[in-house]
């Protein structure tokens, strides 16, 4: 069971995390680049970053909050990959690190749960990852591109992590368990969290155009359903190969 | 009775037998979301940047 979930997950997550950097290229990447260039104050209406103040945060590209070429912030001493093959590795190696981190969450879900899956029952796994992980966080944390206003860091990790304990959670008692109490009690979990609400920016406002901020929410969720799809499918199909012969 | 007790048995040694990997996968599953999508080193953050966008994972 230790070799046929390991495998299962690193296979899967390895194959998702290189597959999904090549949408990216064409997806999200090409919006966060754009985006870091209203960012870096080289177009657009420079009055509009005086905005940030207490309690409030630019979100940055990374860590140069601009161009890497040019490391004139105050970050000048931190490391940052150089824009280009060398940008393009550490997304690709973080992009497989994520998958692998999903498809092994996924696929230990598969082996306790104990029924057949393949890979089309993996698909409906990896939409249930979708509507847990970005679908559910999305309505209280819309995708950011860098250059976008947002509160506290931590405040908004926070109610990540609660946001999809309690969809996860919602989705369980919906699925796994019958009759009308359990439903209920999957909805209250579902809504919970959005009716707490996640923590929001003071004002709004920053440098990026509502258009390509809107643009990169949709190509966000695009790539994560894809992402989703893809890891569940994979998962599946190799939980099914490795399936101990009776 | 016997058999009743090795069925019993039986059925929790399969459950230990998953119950351990899967919680040792659900582990280092979330040590490398967090490491890379969440953890606070400058570094860390600085590589995974497009990556914590694209998953729209909370950044900066």
């Amino acid at each position: 069971m230790f070799r046929r979930i390991f495998a299962t997950a690193l296979i899967a997550g390895l194959l998702s995390g290189f597959g999904i950097s090549v949408v990216q290229e064409f997806t999200t990447t090409p919006i966060i680049i754009h985006a870091e260039k209203f960012e870096g104050g080289k177009v657009g209406d420079p009055q509009k970053q005086s905005l940030p103040h207490r309690g409030l945060k630019l979100i940055s590209p990374a860590l140069a909050h601009g161009d890497n070429s040019k490391k004139t912030h105050s970050d000048e001493g931190a490391w940052a990959p150089d824009d280009g093959i060398e940008r393009t590795l550490f997304t690709t190696i973080a992009n497989v690190l994520t998958g692998t981190g999903f498809a092994l969450i996924m696929v230990a879900c598969f082996a306790i749960a104990g029924s057949p899956i393949n890979g089309r029952t993996g698909v409906l796994w990896g939409l249930a990852g979708f509507g847990i992980i970005s679908l559910a966080p999305a309505l209280g944390l819309p995708p950011e591109v860098p250059g976008a206003m947002a509160a506290e860091l931590s405040g908004r990790q926070t109610w990540w992590f609660f946001c999809v304990a309690a969809t996860a959670a919602g989705l369980w008692c919906m699925i796994f368990r019958k009759g009308v109490p359990w439903a209920l009690a999957g909805i209250i979990l579902v809504a919970l969290p959005h009716l707490i609400g996640a923590p929001q920016p003071e004002r709004v406002g920053g440098p990026v155009p509502p258009e390509i901020a809107a643009h990169f929410v949709a190509a966000s969720l695009f790539t994560a359903a894809v992402f989703w799809c893809l890891t569940g499918w994979l998962a599946g199909t190799f939980w099914a190969r490795f399936a101990p012969e009776e | 009775m016997t058999q009743q007790n090795n069925q019993t048995l039986g059925t929790i040694g399969v459950k230990t037998q998953v119950a351990a990997p899967a919680l040792l996968a659900l582990l280092l599953g979330a040590f490398l979301i967090i490491g890379t999508g969440f953890a606070h080193s400058d570094a860390i953050h600085s590589a995974a940047h497009d990556s914590r966008h694209s998953f729209a994972f909370p950044c900066h």
